[in-house]
């Protein structure tokens, strides 16, 4: 048995909860949370010993392992305490809001020989490990160019007053949906070295982005465009879909299915053929032992749960996320945020350029091409 | 229950195989009069219960179905609540506190539970929870809703936590209020079963996926086959074509076989689908037990 605390009861934090307590390998020892309600509501109802200090929850619990749900400003430090004490640590995404903080993390879990993971669940999503399997046996050749896109209807109007809608404390649509999507490529294609034309844009919300597109290049020749928005009322739920093409042929890949098609030229796989193959979700689809909202949230737990039991000394083959490989997605967020903040690299010709009438602010002209050279020189 | 009862997942964009299929469905199904032509077709193939979410476009269904008693005898609502969507997002944008303001009636509660530190009682909670189905069964005022269920999402999420007195606050709370049984959805039965069996829910109603490849039965076909003869439960299968993986005759032979399920809960889009499947159950279960459903002409598969 792993004796596991969680922290933070939010929408992930009980949806942890609800799994990990059903999980048949798992002591559920303790759930922390600043919230008195909710303590409340558990210790009655359900008998877990509940703490509102995270220090003496690891003071008292003896756990084996911590579940980290809170906002990802905290992360850096609750992570840091937890793997000190030799502690298996799964904490929620985007690992930190700093690379330095991910890389000293996943240093000092390699130091300390814990197991650690974050919640980028999409890789436990059958159809997104049928597209990985396929690009291992290159299947589509040499990848030439990914879209990774993510759209869903989370902030639809101005207002919303918790972190999420604050980018320095780890909210937004970057660190929200973004973050998916870009450990989604990097899981793919390695981790991009170079990062351009990124916008931020922003439909509903003040302090934080609704939108996030920008092109990704890698140091092989590949490239990747990113197109994700939270605003967009049109989709149902979250809807994450890659595509990439190849030399080889081309996979269109969601949670849901995955459509490829296979080029005569190419080597193909076992039980696909030339031309256009769909696996569906209902045949790739591992059954879970308890399923909440997804096969893949059971999915990651179950790794993480079974790691952390075999103890801290090798992690288990098919391993599929730690905090090294999140710390690079979070290297990749950075290369955005400092890419956005960046002048853009081409205007228009300067005898093209109009200033817009009547509007403050930037104007056109400081954005010349000009501009930009004598940043990069200096 | 009826043998055959109606689904709504094809008019809200929910296709667990295909994001296009789901999209196409949602454009389809994008006015009122669409889902409603549907509702028809499924009537005059002989069927009378319409299953469906607490969507709040359900809302102008109920209404259409209200004013036309006489175009409608005998037409029920199993409703199912709540669309958890619309609580998952409002969390997303405004915290847990936050949605529950945004749904509940009186925040007079919630007020006294924001209160500093203060402690809930248990009378606040079961306030809160029946606040809350209260909420969503507005829209079925003077409607027939004689099955209320809980999602699946909100019973494995009170499943998995041990929140099993919720279950009995809901149970009570449908019976008393509504004068009806309560049901609960679930992608865990073996576990779910035993929990109302330890809170001392007799004979529940379960609705889970059940279909002859196992698709989302946590626990596994086996035990689901052990739960089907030896539980006491009144079993209703959803997901039995698991979503379009099996063929039809295969999957409603399959489902014919265990002799324990009750009723078979089924979407379908066109007036075609529709008569299919029933003349499917019709042959597959003409086996002269069959009851046919008071005033019924056709679709004789159903029972009373």
């Amino acid at each position: 048995m792993v004796r596991v605390g969680v922290v933070g009861v939010g929408k992930m934090g009980l949806s942890h909860l609800s799994m990990l307590r059903a999980h048949p390998q798992v002591e559920l020892a303790a759930v922390c949370d600043s919230a008195k309600y909710v303590l409340d509501v558990l210790e009655k109802y359900t008998k877990m010993r509940t703490f509102t200090d995270y220090g003496r929850m690891l003071d008292e619990a003896e756990l084996d392992a911590v579940v980290i749900a809170t906002p990802t400003g905290t992360h850096f430090a609750m992570a840091e305490q937890a793997i000190k004490r030799g502690l298996h640590v799964f904490c929620e995404k985007p690992l930190t809001l700093n690379i330095k903080d991910s890389q000293i993390l996943a240093d000092l879990a390699e130091e300390h020989g814990v197991i650690t993971q974050v919640g980028y669940h999409n890789r436990f999503v059958g159809a997104f490990e049928e597209a990985k399997t396929l690009l291992n046996a290159g299947a589509i050749g040499r990848v030439t160019h990914v879209l990774a896109e993510s759209y869903g209807p989370v902030v639809l109007q101005p207002k919303g007053t918790t972190w999420r809608n604050r980018r320095d404390s780890g909210g937004g649509c970057l660190y929200d949906y973004a973050a998916h999507a870009i450990d989604l490529v990097n899981w793919y294609c390695g981790t991009p070295t170079r990062a351009g034309g990124t916008v931020f844009g922003h439909i509903f919300s003040e302090h934080t982005e609704d939108e996030v597109y920008s092109t990704l290049f890698f140091d092989d020749g590949v490239s990747a465009q990113l197109s994700v928005n939270w605003s967009d009322e049109s989709y149902r739920k979250m809807t994450t879909k890659i595509t990439l093409w190849g030399t080889g042929g081309r996979i269109t890949v969601d949670r849901q299915e995955c459509q490829v098609y296979l080029r005569e030229t190419t080597v193909i796989p076992a039980g696909y053929t030339p031309g256009w193959n769909v696996k569906y979700t209902t045949e790739l689809t591992e059954p879970v032992w308890f399923y909440l909202r997804g096969e893949e949230y059971s999915a990651e737990l179950d790794q993480f749960v079974r790691n952390a039991s075999k103890g801290s000394s090798r992690i288990l083959s098919g391993h599929r996320n730690s905090f090294s490989s999140a710390a690079e997605t979070d290297k990749v967020i950075d290369l955005l945020i400092r890419d956005e903040a960046a002048v853009p690299d081409v205007a228009l010709a300067p005898e093209l350029q109009l200033a817009p009438e009547g509007k403050s602010g930037r104007s056109w002209r400081a954005w010349t091409p000009t501009a930009k050279l004598s940043r990069r020189s200096s | 229950m009826d043998r055959l009862i109606f689904g709504d997942n094809q008019f809200f964009g929910v296709n667990h195989m295909s994001e296009e299929k789901a999209r196409s469905q949602a454009l389809r199904f994008q006015e009122n009069a669409a889902i409603i032509s549907v509702l028809d077709d499924a009537y005059s193939a002989g069927i009378r219960t319409f299953m469906c979410t607490t969507h709040e476009r359900m809302t102008h269904i109920c209404d259409h179905i209200r004013n036309d008693p006489q175009r409608y005898k005998g037409f029920k609502f199993y409703p199912c609540m709540p669309y958890a969507h619309k609580y998952a997002n409002a969390v997303t944008e405004v915290g847990m506190l936050g949605a529950l303001k945004k749904v509940l009636p009186d925040e007079g509660i919630l007020n006294a539970v924001l209160r500093g530190g203060k402690s809930l009682a248990s009378k606040d909670i079961e306030g809160i929870i029946t606040l809350l189905v209260d909420a969503e069964m507005k829209m079925f005022h003077e409607l027939e809703t004689p099955v209320i269920f809980l999602q699946n999402v909100v019973v494995d999420l009170l499943l998995g936590l041990g929140f099993d007195e919720a279950f009995g606050i809901f149970d009570r709370h449908v019976r008393q209020r509504y004068g009806a049984e309560p049901g609960f959805i679930t992608m865990n039965l073996p576990r779910l079963l035993d929990t109302l069996d330890g809170i001392g829910l007799d004979n529940p109603i379960v609705c889970s996926n059940i279909n002859k490849i196992g698709f989302r039965m946590s626990g596994g076909i086996v035990e689901y086959e052990q739960a089907l003869h030896q539980r006491k439960f009144r079993a209703m299968a959803m997901s039995v074509f698991a979503s379009g993986a099996i063929v039809p005759r295969e999957a409603l032979e399959w489902v014919r076989g265990h002799k324990n399920i009750e009723s078979i809960v089924f979407g379908a889009s066109t007036a075609a689908h529709i008569s299919s499947t029933v003349q499917l159950v019709d042959e597959l279960w003409s086996d002269g037990k069959v009851v046919r459903s008071g005033g019924l002409q056709r679709g004789s598969a159903l029972i009373a």
